[in-house]
């Protein structure tokens, strides 16, 4: 699969192969038929050594009629952008295809989760990610300060551009959206990556990076495909341990971490290549909001739904006791509290006392 | 209800007399004063006071309830005298507020003697408490519309009538004594008329004239609407003369008289018919004056109130009439017949709605009949749905009792309940809580029966008895079931529509993207675009083509539907 990864002419030639299957199919005088993998939760399996999850199997199957023909006529006329797109070696952001879709008289999309959404199956359909249909993320990846020099290139002469991210003073490296050819070089013992940016620019500021010899990574919540590639090959490269540090409510543990570490249900035929699964929980445990009478924030009816929604369906969840104690505790005490609350000890609090006393008692991690 | 009200006018009359006998001595006590003040009133002068009561709140209103009075009378006359009756009617503005209204029939004309207490006398007349489906029931209306005009302009009433093609013509002028309810004969005199037999009325009253709702061109249309076997000609006081021509040659069965069911009987009647029966016993009376009263029932009535079968009627006291009615209440008696109404026919009722509005569907239903104490009573009722009918607004009903338009009081109208009651969403309807539904709808309601119970004089709105309510709804949920099967194809066929137009909509967009993806020529995408709708369209089969067409309906008649719609109303109608 990894591959596939690199040569990206391969969903051009899936596309064209698929366009080709839908003409006989009609030729044939026969009603024709895409194929999906069904994107949820309830359609993936983990288990820890593979450190994934990994699809069921179950598909989705849209075949050409009445109901579907505009679907289906969206879905032609994107894979023909997309194919476009590839030939030309250029690249279209979420956001623009949607507006070029609005070429498309009664087949353009009103709304651009309409296109995303036709998007997604395209790439379930190839099992690729969005980048080898030459599709990219809307917002950027992320923010990278520390111990790390990224290997580019400069587009127009072709030639090694060296980037040295403890050089940006109080600023940061942001991540591509396309990360498949950068390189790099590190001394660094582990990765940081961060839920909130003002985090990011507190360590940052007062070079925690330094002192802990460490690169850090802000993720600006949910984090993107390109910063889950990223810190996905930066730690292969590195062979170094990624620490995760979010707040402690079920949003953080497991919208971002166990997004970060083992992949979604809704785009799972890319979580191989974009899970980090060497990723640990350094984040606000339940158990922190105790011993540091942190101060908290009732959870609201979303964090519970998301709590009970998590020890019900997610696989993930469901192979830790840990993480069941944990969010059953959360529901229990009926609080949540941010990374920003342990403020409430001092403003470097973060960086003096918790951060390097989790780094050093790893019995209270958790998966 | 009807009944009480006719019995409170005559105590009235008759207190008052009562009082005026009492002598009047020396002013000794506050009431010897007041003795003084009090006198007689006629049923008259209490009309003239209380003039709402028969429909002449407002000078509106008046134009519409004389040439309704008017009309009334002529209509059955014509009728019981087995005449397809011809109707002219002619409105005549004669200066501010001032009308000439005119109403001529082909009606067997009435005897001289008759013609002064027909028109110039209240209570008079060959209707008052018979039980026979018919539109006048009191004789109060015609003469409280002369009365009318007399008051307003001070001018009487002027007569013509004939009865035979040998016999001249009587005319008369006549005003009502109000003081007496008498006749008060102004002129009279012999006349030529062309007419074989017929009668004419001719009255100066004050009144405004208006088109639209309520109007008396509303009034005409609803008039040929359910009687499809009459012809007017009507003139209004602007524009030109309206020929409503008959849509059948058939005459409606004769309804027959009943004698009353004693289910219906209350104690103030059964102490009139009491005292004015020929039958010299009791048991006697109840066999000939009541219907389904035989030897078996009256002796059973009898035991069970307590009285002797012998018994003279004129015997009876107060307490006794009280127990015959206790007694009769006690009794199984037989329901009355019902073949003595003649219901209009739903194909009739039917044809009437398609003259007058262009709707896409038409349905309607003619109940059997039922009783409500004591009186038969048959229900019908037709519905026209969509087509050129306005979609805003609410349901448009249209009441009608013994083949008359009911115009003013649609609130207080037992017919009103049984819309707002019934449940039309289940018939694809919307409606909020207890309301009239929306929708393109044109309702028509009729009852008749040998007694309509209105709830006043002006006969403007059916009375609340729940066997009517019941009835009604019971129609309406017929006629409801067959919209809702139309309007539930009508949606399926419009979602395949939908689907089909969507096929074709968005077929060139896939044969377009397969062109660039596979790389064929122009030609060959016209081949596939071919293919993909014969292949989506295949199993679809034949559609049933359910858009309106305006032309479809031959009844309808534009110049009619106009009638009695003002300009903005027509504006609505073309949108």
């Amino acid at each position: 699969m990894l591959s596939k990864v690199s040569k990206l002419s391969d969903a051009s030639k899936q596309i064209t192969e698929t366009a080709k299957r839908i003409y006989s199919d009609i030729k044939k005088g026969k009603k024709a038929e895409v194929e999906s993998p069904i994107r949820s939760l309830s359609n993936v399996t983990y288990n820890e050594k593979q450190g994934f999850f990994s699809l069921k199997g179950n598909m989705k199957k849209r075949t050409l009629s009445a109901n579907t023909v505009k679907t289906f006529a969206q879905t032609l006329r994107l894979m023909t952008l997309s194919k476009a797109l590839i030939e030309s070696n250029d690249i279209a952001t979420k956001r623009e295809a949607y507006y070029v879709s609005k070429n498309w008289d009664a087949a353009r999309f009103k709304e651009q989760p309409e296109s995303d959404s036709v998007m997604d199956d395209i790439e379930a359909m190839f099992q690729v990610n969005r980048e080898q249909l030459g599709f990219i993320a809307d917002e950027h990846g992320g923010s990278v300060a520390g111990e790390l020099i990224v290997i580019d290139k400069d587009s127009s002469t072709g030639r090694d551009v060296r980037i040295d991210c403890t050089k940006f003073g109080s600023g940061s490296y942001s991540i591509p959206s396309d990360v498949e050819s950068l390189r790099f070089e590190t001394k660094a013992e582990f990765i940081l990556a961060i839920e909130t940016n003002g985090m990011f620019e507190r360590l940052n500021k007062h070079m925690f990076w330094k002192k802990s010899k460490c690169i850090l990574v802000s993720m600006g919540g949910v984090p993107t495909r390109a910063c889950r590639r990223f810190i996905r090959r930066l730690s292969d490269h590195t062979n170094k341990p990624v620490y995760v540090f979010t707040d402690g409510d079920p949003y953080g543990y497991l919208n971002i971490y166990r997004t970060l570490k083992v992949g979604s249900g809704n785009a799972a035929h890319i979580n191989e290549f974009f899970c980090v699964p060497r990723a640990r929980f350094i984040g606000i445990t339940p158990k922190d909001i105790e011993s540091y009478k942190l101060p908290t924030h009732p959870l609201e009816e979303v964090d519970i739904k998301r709590i009970k929604d998590g020890l019900k369906n997610d696989p993930f969840v469901k192979t830790y006791k840990t993480w069941q104690d944990a969010l059953d505790k959360l529901l229990k005490s009926k609080n949540r509290a941010e990374q920003q609350a342990l403020a409430k000890h001092g403003l470097n609090f973060v960086i003096s006392d918790y951060l390097p006393e989790k780094l050093k008692n790893n019995k209270d991690w958790l998966e | 209800m009807k009944d009480s009200k006719i019995s409170s006018f005559t105590d009235v009359q008759e207190e008052l007399k009562e009082s005026h006998k009492a002598p009047i001595a020396e002013s000794k006590y506050k009431a010897h004063e007041l003795a003084k003040s009090q006198r007689e009133i006629s049923i008259a002068e209490f009309f003239e006071k209380n003039r709402h009561l028969l429909g002449f709140d407002n000078k509106r209103k008046a134009l519409l309830t004389t040439i309704k009075e008017a009309v009334d009378n002529s209509l059955d006359a014509c009728e019981e005298a087995d005449i397809l009756p011809d109707i002219n009617i002619e409105i005549m503005e004669m200066g501010t507020d001032k009308y000439r209204v005119i109403v001529e029939d082909n009606g067997p004309g009435i005897v001289r003697e008759q013609i002064p207490k027909i028109f110039a006398q209240l209570l008079y007349g060959s209707k008052f408490h018979k039980l026979k489906m018919q539109r006048g029931q009191q004789g109060i209306g015609i003469s409280a519309a002369v009365m009318y005009a007399q008051l307003t302009t001070g001018k009487p009433a002027r007569i013509t009538s004939k009865i035979h093609p040998n016999e001249p013509a009587h005319y008369y002028e006549l005003k009502i004594d109000t003081q007496k309810n008498r006749p008060e004969i102004i002129n009279e005199s012999e006349k030529e008329w062309s007419k074989d037999h017929g009668t004419r009325i001719e009255m100066d009253l004050e009144a405004t004239y208006f088109k639209g709702r309520q109007s008396v061109d509303e009034y005409v249309k609803q008039t040929a609407i359910i009687n499809p076997h009459v012809t007017v000609i009507y003139q209004p006081p602007k524009g030109e003369q309206l020929m409503l021509v008959r849509a059948s040659d058939k005459k409606p069965r004769l309804p027959e008289e009943i004698k009353p069911h004693p289910y219906g009987v209350e104690l103030g009647m059964l102490i009139k018919m009491l005292q004015a029966t020929e039958a010299k016993t009791i048991k006697q009376f109840l066999r000939q004056d009541f219907s389904r009263i035989g030897d078996k029932a009256s002796e059973e009535i009898l035991e069970n109130a307590g009285l002797m079968n012998n018994t003279k009627p004129k015997d009876m006291s107060r307490d006794m009439a009280e127990k015959l009615i206790h007694g009769i209440r006690n009794t199984k008696i037989m329901m009355p017949p019902t073949d003595c109404i003649v219901p209009i026919g739903a194909e009739l009722l039917e044809k009437g709605l398609k003259k007058e509005v262009n709707a896409e569907f038409y349905t309607s239903i003619s109940r059997p009949p039922n009783v409500y104490r004591g009186n038969p009573f048959l229900v019908e009722a037709g519905l026209a749905y969509g087509g050129s009918l306005p979609k805003e607004g609410t349901l448009d009903l249209m009441r009608f009792a013994n083949r008359v338009p009911l115009l003013y009081q649609q609130g207080g109208c037992a017919f009103t309940e049984s819309v707002t009651s019934t449940n039309w969403k289940q018939y694809g309807l919307q409606q909020s809580g207890k309301n009239l539904p929306v929708g393109p709808i044109v309702l028509v309601v009729h009852i008749a029966s040998v007694w309509v119970p209105f709830t006043s004089e002006a006969k403007e709105a059916i009375a609340h008895y729940p066997e009517i309510i019941k009835e009604v709804r019971l129609a309406l949920q017929e006629i409801g079931r067959s919209l809702s099967k139309y309007i539930g194809k009508k949606k399926r066929v419009g979602e395949e529509m939908k689907k089909r137009s969507y096929i074709e909509t968005y077929i060139p967009h896939i044969a377009e993207a397969l062109k660039e993806l596979v790389g064929f020529d122009s030609k060959e995408e016209e081949k596939v675009r071919v293919l993909l709708a014969s292949l989506l369209e295949k199993k679809r089969g034949a559609l049933e083509a359910m858009e309106f067409d305006p032309s479809k309906n031959k009844e309808y008649d534009e110049e009619f539907a106009k009638i009695g719609r003002d300009d903005a109303e027509q504006g609505e109608q073309i949108e």
